[in-house]
């Protein structure tokens, strides 16, 4: 016996009050309904109605009923014994039927059999309404009515959620369809996000992921950029306080890049990927919003960069000369690497058809990251294009190769880098000038294979300060 | 009615009332946290000259790098150790 107060979806709900007897559920637009009508009249049921108010006595039009009931197929008769389900058939069988009702000789000219049809509660385009509406969502994020008269793009503007930019808002059953996205528990802590360190849920970082635009398939790669956004090494609160440029930008590899839609072809740096702009989008708002980190109050970047919007692409791992950046760190497969980045310098080297000649033109744009005299302060990230790459393939060279010899070329003459030197007062303390001494700290240079497939142009991401002191880039799993 | 959900921490506003402040820094421990930013020093160097010359009892104390929040201990060390906070932001 199932009892009617548990609705279909889980039992969640409140109790829908069933008159003992016969009770069906139909749809005007169901040819088998219309085909059981003086069926129904005859049997004297109590009938609900999904799509017409005044077809039958019961006006299920909002299909709250259809939902609690768990109806799925139209016509669906059931008996009902002190105020609980007993039996149900669905569809048109005149033996099921006669078995039900106890009424023989039931519908007198019409088929043996029918099939029903879908029930409107069960419509794709329905049942997250239905679900956020009747269902026992397990949402616990506060619940905030918007009034009749705002409109609902300004009042999500109105109360600060936004990046600048408008945000889809974030209705109950837009956030149940984005979890659906993982497996993952809606309560289940995913990080401590700063700088106000607030434990956020998969459920907070869905709301986030709505409004930045995601589709539920990008939930998963959002999770794990904000796990590794959130690992201590990469310090995100100094990063977000920092008068410096820089924000997290987040490179993905693996199968569920493609998988996903997302870009690492051409203009994989820019905008009109919907993957690559909500995912890093979706991060960001997550940073402001749950771990309260607004400019102009954390955040004192001196001049920011566009990149805090949104910056993240997918690694073009199919012809790259490069093992994927994430497996090179140890996490194969599906994974993110986020990186304390500061926006794009263009690199051109229309003429270099050698690894070495290359190389030598990576190394002199490289050495001026942030300033051509501060050594082992910065970090960066060099994102090679696929015309570039291809010298680099040719040539048997690998990423440990590329950076084994961008380390020769970057180690530097401190007399060349002492406060002073060139004319210009930025540098390091005189006691150096006899050092040589590293452009990149060990580890402090990310080499990325990304872009459309011409042009000789690779690109710089600057990054911020280094290691120890600042931020070191992290690699996480992306799990279902 | 249109419901949305909220995105925020959902933080509440602590309910407490701050301390009194203090008449005069007289006899008081002020602590000077030094973010370890380049120079620094100057300035909290001549804050300590002007606190201690009206007779305040200074402390110094200095994270490991600007870029991190300060490690829970000192935190806690300066908590113990100092009656009165100076809460500045400078670059």
């Amino acid at each position: 016996m199932t009892a009617v107060t548990a609705g279909g979806r889980g039992g969640y709900g409140r109790a829908v009050q069933l008159p003992d007897g016969l009770v069906a559920v139909v749809k005007r637009d169901c040819p088998t309904c219309v085909l059981v009508e003086p069926v129904l009249r005859r049997l004297g049921a109590a009938v609900w109605c999904q799509d017409d108010a005044g077809w039958f006595d019961g006006d299920d039009t909002e299909l709250e009923l259809s939902y609690r009931l768990g109806i799925e197929t139209v016509p669906t008769l059931l008996r009902v014994v002190d105020g609980a389900e007993t039996a149900r058939v669905v569809g048109w069988s005149r033996e099921q039927w006669a078995e039900l009702t106890g009424v023989a000789d039931l519908g007198e000219g019409l088929p043996e059999h029918r099939p029903g049809c879908g029930s409107l509660s069960v419509d794709p385009f329905r049942i997250d309404a239905l679900e956020a509406r009747y269902g026992g969502t397990g949402l616990v994020s506060r619940r905030i009515e918007l009034a009749e008269l705002e409109d609902e793009h300004e009042a999500l503007f109105d109360r600060g959620w936004t990046d600048g930019l408008p945000v889809v808002p974030p209705t109950p059953e837009r956030v149940l369809r984005m979890l659906r996205g993982t497996t993952r528990d809606p309560g289940e802590v995913v990080a401590v996000v700063p700088p106000d360190l607030v434990e956020c849920t998969v459920e907070k970082v869905a709301v986030n992921a709505v409004m930045a635009g995601c589709l539920p398939e990008h939930l998963p790669v959002v999770l794990a950029a904000l796990e590794a956004a959130a690992a201590e090494e990469f310090a995100l609160h100094g990063l977000l306080a920092t008068t410096y440029f820089a924000g997290p930008v987040v490179v993905v590899n693996g199968p569920v890049a493609a998988r996903i839609g997302m870009n690492g072809g051409v203009n994989a740096l820019g905008q009109g990927n919907r993957a690559n702009a909500t995912i890093g989008r979706a991060l960001q708002l997550v940073v402001r919003n749950v771990g309260g980190g607004r400019p102009g109050e954390v955040d004192r970047a001196t001049l920011g960069n566009p990149g805090k919007f949104t910056f993240c692409f997918a690694e073009r791992e199919h012809d790259s000369p490069f093992p994927p950046l994430a497996a090179d760190r140890g996490v194969p497969g599906d994974a993110v690497t986020v990186f304390a980045g500061s926006g794009v310098q263009p690199v051109v080297d229309q003429l270099s058809r050698d690894p070495a000649s290359l190389a030598r033109t990576f190394a002199a744009c490289l050495r001026v990251n942030a300033h051509p005299k501060l050594p082992m302060a910065f970090d960066a990230m060099l994102v090679v294009s696929p015309e570039h790459g291809r010298v680099f393939r040719e040539a048997g060279w690998d990423r440990a190769r590329l950076l084994a010899e961008l380390e020769e070329l970057l180690t530097l003459p401190g007399a060349e880098l002492v406060r002073g030197a060139g004319g210009m007062a930025e540098g390091v303390p005189a006691g150096l000038a006899g050092a040589e001494l590293p452009k990149f700290r060990p580890g402090g240079l990310l080499v990325a294979h990304a872009g459309g497939d011409a042009g000789l142009f690779s690109a710089i991401v600057g990054g911020w300060v280094a290691g120890q002191t600042g931020s070191a880039p992290v690699t996480r799993e992306v799990r279902a | 009615m249109r419901t949305v959900l909220d995105p925020t921490g959902e933080r509440q506003a602590a309910a407490r009332e701050p301390l009194p402040r203090p008449a005069s820094l007289r006899g008081r421990s002020v602590g000077l946290l030094d973010i370890s930013k380049a120079r620094g020093d100057v300035v909290l160097d001549r804050l300590a000259e002007l606190l201690a010359a009206d007779g305040a009892v200074v402390r110094r104390y200095r994270k490991p790098t600007f870029a991190r929040t300060a490690p829970v201990d000192l935190r806690h060390e300066i908590a113990e150790q100092c009656e009165v906070v100076i809460e500045a932001l400078a670059d």
